[in-house]
């Protein structure tokens, strides 16, 4: 062991990356599991409830005669899920316009495509799109007859969804964050770190719901 | 300039604060280190009241010293308290005060993420041990097996307590691991390449691991039971359908890791202590790298071994049979390796080396009860008796916490700049071996003769009655055995010997640096070239009988101003993020009252102070502002 620090400043880490890119990527990990858990108690109780409203087939309560039709909408949600894809889309702009805000502009394309304000907006706007279509999805299975209290499928569907629409209302509430500083001091190259680390939650929550639309909504 | 006067008080920096406020702002990895000793050594005297309450209510049979409720949560809280308060805890402390000393490392990567897991323990710990004090305690076992424990068999606050408390807890546990994960990772000095590094680091950072993937589990299996209780939904009531293992196998994909979150650092410590009192590197340190993150890997394709009794059928009963079986395997290689690091070394019989050395026999002990156990014939008899009580005994009290004194004895100094002393020390020690095994050795036969476990009392006539005289007679030793730890702790860290450096000729980072550290560590970051850096410049058979007397400078250290090294800020936003917590969901625990006013004010009250201190604290500089690149 020898004592010299000529190179080890005080940005100096050992893998070259910063702190924070690490440690959301362990944060990532830690959710996976967390969705893991949820997703598979969802699957663990498909088929287990004794009574309706079911999510693919309609059902008639034996006392009352009522007949429940099958909840889910897929037309409706795969719109809501395009919106949230499209919000990725928007966030991979966005990050790009923050790293280089420094780029010369030349055209409108490139101011456009450059605007980092633009494309935050865009991704939280898409993001908050999401959230109210979850919210009407919400609220016309309340009308239909399925709460979380109905049986295991309102239990599970309404915690599961309700758990990912969270993180999607967090990831917004970050972007708007974002938007807010961009509009008071601007975002740089400086910045890109954070962005980055936002874009990769936004992209994880993101893919957490292309498992849950495959897995629930269209395997029947 | 070296003196050759032996120094009267602990090396300190000029610019470091003092008094008890500064205790509430700091960011300090070894502070925080302090914080969490002193705090779970507090909640291991309240757990150990409580076993010893319930080892007087079994001395003899017939007696009704405690309610059968009360006894319910005696042992709930037991239980509760002396896994997620007290062995995690002290094995945070380590975590803290050794991962940056050992990496070479001037901090954490994230010094106030690491005060607020301090601050979320002691007041998660707080909500969940003072309703004992009001007969409220939980009471549904550590474990909390729903629907046993849904509102309709458990109504009352009790388990609202526990759900909420553990909920609370693993906030701590998963910000710390995302923290030491990137630390691990990510601010090794330059040279501390992986195959380097010293094994207490590597068994704590296998445990982070396990820590970052089981606790979500937990999570959601208890977001399940509250909402069950709170908002009615159906996730364990049976009548609706739901299937009555959801819980136990949610709960055991944690609750097996969560075993080896309590084992590892004292294998870790362990692995530390031995090379430095036998005086020769770790036998077989690759080996011991790759046991411990295969113990860590097959942890969770073990879970349903908790489950023989229920009746999974063969297929289940055997996959998990022979997974319990294989990761005895790594388990027994560690041991072997330990042995032969004491092999043909020069050995210094100090209490930390009596410590583990203790560890491995008793540790020993429980790995063969638990390879027992492994076969499903066999664990049908053995299950819910106290047989199995006296099995994770040995392992979690003759293993986690006795593998945690040796560490204590070991590093007391880089925490307080003094030495435990040897003689309590020793004192400690055997009272502590003979009183543990007396309690724990005689359950094994009671367990056998069929004594059931969490009972709270039992008829004379049926052969357990001396036995669990025998172990309620080891457990009033350990009372004189934990206040001679009291005792010592109190008096060294006030005059006991000052240690110097490195006391014990050990060949580690952290050896190398005053003790107590310097705020900042290290002055100048090393380049390490091995694994044994300080052996490197002088052989361990070459050092002195330990403890050496430490021949430091008098004059104090340079602050860290002196030096250009940035410093943190002191900041109180980590505990008052923290506080919003317990504030957040109390106030959800008063939704059932009458008057719903409460309920609103602290529930959305504490959700605004969490965002609001959140926002604070994230829009606020670590540092001064210029050192930033």
């Amino acid at each position: 062991m020898t004592a010299t620090a000529a190179d080890v400043g005080h940005g100096y880490t050992t893998t070259g990356l910063p702190h924070r890119k690490i440690a959301i990527w362990a944060f990532i990990g830690s959710e996976c599991m967390l969705f893991a858990s949820l997703i598979s108690t969802y699957l663990i109780y498909k088929g287990r409830s004794i009574a309706g409203p079911f999510p693919h087939e309609a059902w008639t309560d034996p006392s009352t005669h009522h007949v429940y039709k099958a909840i889910l909408n897929i037309p409706v949600t795969s719109c809501s899920t395009f919106v949230l894809l499209m919000s990725s889309l928007a966030m991979v702009l966005a990050l790009a316009a923050v790293e280089n805000r420094d780029v010369p502009k030349h055209t409108l394309g490139d101011r456009i495509l450059g605007s980092s304000k633009l494309w935050l907006f865009t991704t939280a706007a898409l993001g908050a799109t999401f959230l109210s279509f979850q919210a009407y999805e919400f609220t016309s299975f309340v009308h239909e007859g399925l709460t979380i209290r109905t049986n295991l499928f309102g239990s599970s569907f309404f915690t599961l969804t309700g758990f990912h629409g969270a993180h999607v209302t967090a990831g917004v509430l970050w972007l708007l964050t974002m938007l807010g500083i961009d509009f008071k001091r601007g975002l740089g190259p400086k910045d890109a770190l954070n962005v980055d680390i936002m874009a990769l939650y936004w992209h994880f929550v993101d893919v957490v719901w292309i498992a849950i639309f495959t897995l629930i909504y269209l395997i029947k | 300039m070296a003196t050759t006067v032996a120094p009267q008080t602990p090396p300190r920096t000029a610019d470091e604060p003092t008094g008890p406020w500064s205790w509430f702002a700091t960011t300090d990895h070894k502070r925080i280190g302090s914080l969490y000793l002193f705090t779970a050594l507090t909640f291991m005297l309240i757990g150990g009241l409580e076993a010893e309450i319930m080892r007087t209510q079994l001395m003899r049979p017939n007696q009704h010293i405690v309610s059968a409720e009360l006894y319910n949560q005696l042992f709930t809280m037991h239980g509760t308290t002396m896994i997620f308060l007290v062995i995690m805890p002290l094995s945070a402390a380590f975590f803290n005060l050794l991962i940056p000393l050992q990496i070479g490392a001037r901090d954490v990567a994230f010094p106030r993420l690491n005060a607020f897991s301090y601050w979320v323990y002691l007041f998660g710990g707080i909500f969940i041990t003072l309703p004992i004090l009001f007969g409220a305690a939980p009471n549904g076992g550590w474990f909390g097996y729903a629907p046993l424990t849904t509102k309709t068999y458990s109504p009352g606050l009790n388990i609202d307590f526990w759900v909420i408390g553990l909920q609370i807890l693993g906030i701590s546990s998963l910000a710390a691991g995302f923290n030491f994960i990137t630390t691990i990772i990510n601010m090794r000095a330059p040279g501390m390449n992986l195959m380097r590094m010293p094994l207490f680091t590597w068994m704590s950072f296998v445990v982070q691991f396990l820590i970052i993937l089981a606790f979500p589990v937990i999570t959601i299996a208890l977001v399940f039971l509250l909402f069950d209780r709170f908002f009615g939904t159906n996730f364990y009531e049976i009548a609706r359908g739901a299937d009555p293992l959801l819980w136990q196998h949610l709960f055991w994909i944690f609750g097996h890791p969560e075993v080896y979150i309590l084992v590892l650092p004292a294998f870790g410590l362990v692995s530390e202590v031995m090379p430095t009192f036998a005086r020769k590197p770790l036998f077989g340190y690759p080996v011991m790298v790759y046991s411990g993150i295969l113990i860590g890997m097959l942890g969770f394709g073990v879970w349903a071994h908790h489950m023989f009794a229920v009746g999974m059928g063969p297929i289940a009963d055997s996959f998990f049979a022979v997974t319990t079986m294989l990761i005895a395997i790594p388990t027994g290689v560690k041991i072997f390796n330990w042995i032969f690091t004491l092999w043909g070394g020069s050995i210094r019989f100090t209490t930390a080396a009596m410590f583990a050395i203790g560890m491995v026999a008793m540790f020993t002990i429980g790995g063969i009860s638990g390879v027992m156990h492994s076969s499903p014939p066999a664990d049908l008899q053995q299950t819910d008796t106290y047989f199995v009580v006296g099995h994770f005994h040995y392992v979690i009290f003759g293993g986690s916490l006795m593998g945690l004194f040796a560490g204590l004895y070991t590093y007391f100094p880089k925490f307080t700049g003094r030495l435990l002393d040897e003689r309590l020390g020793k004192w400690h020690f055997w009272i502590n071996f003979f009183g543990s095994n007396l309690v724990f050795f005689p359950m094994h036969f009671s367990g056998l003769l069929g004594m059931p476990r969490r009972i709270w009392t039992y008829d004379a006539g049926q052969g357990w009655d001396t036995f669990n005289f025998l172990s309620t007679m080891g457990a009033y030793l350990l009372v004189p055995a934990t206040l001679i730890l009291v005792y010592n702790i109190w008096k060294s860290a006030r005059s006991g010997k000052i240690a110097g450096n490195d006391p014990w000729g050990a060949g580690t980072l952290e050896w190398s640096i005053p003790s107590p550290p310097p705020p900042y560590n290290f002055a100048t970051i090393p380049r390490v070239t091995s694994r044994y850096p300080l052996w490197d410049v002088k052989p361990p058979l070459a050092s002195a009988p330990v403890p050496n007397t430490p021949m430091h400078s008098e004059a104090p250290a340079p602050t860290a101003a002196e030096l250009g090294i940035p410093m943190p800020y002191h900041t109180l936003k980590p505990l008052l993020t923290a506080l919003a917590l317990p504030i957040m969901f109390g106030g959800l625990m008063l939704m059932h009252l009458e008057n719903k006013l409460p309920h609103y004010v602290f529930m959305y009250g504490g959700a605004a102070m969490l965002v609001g201190c959140l926002y604070w604290w994230l829009t606020t500089p670590l540092e001064p502002e210029h050192h930033h690149a």
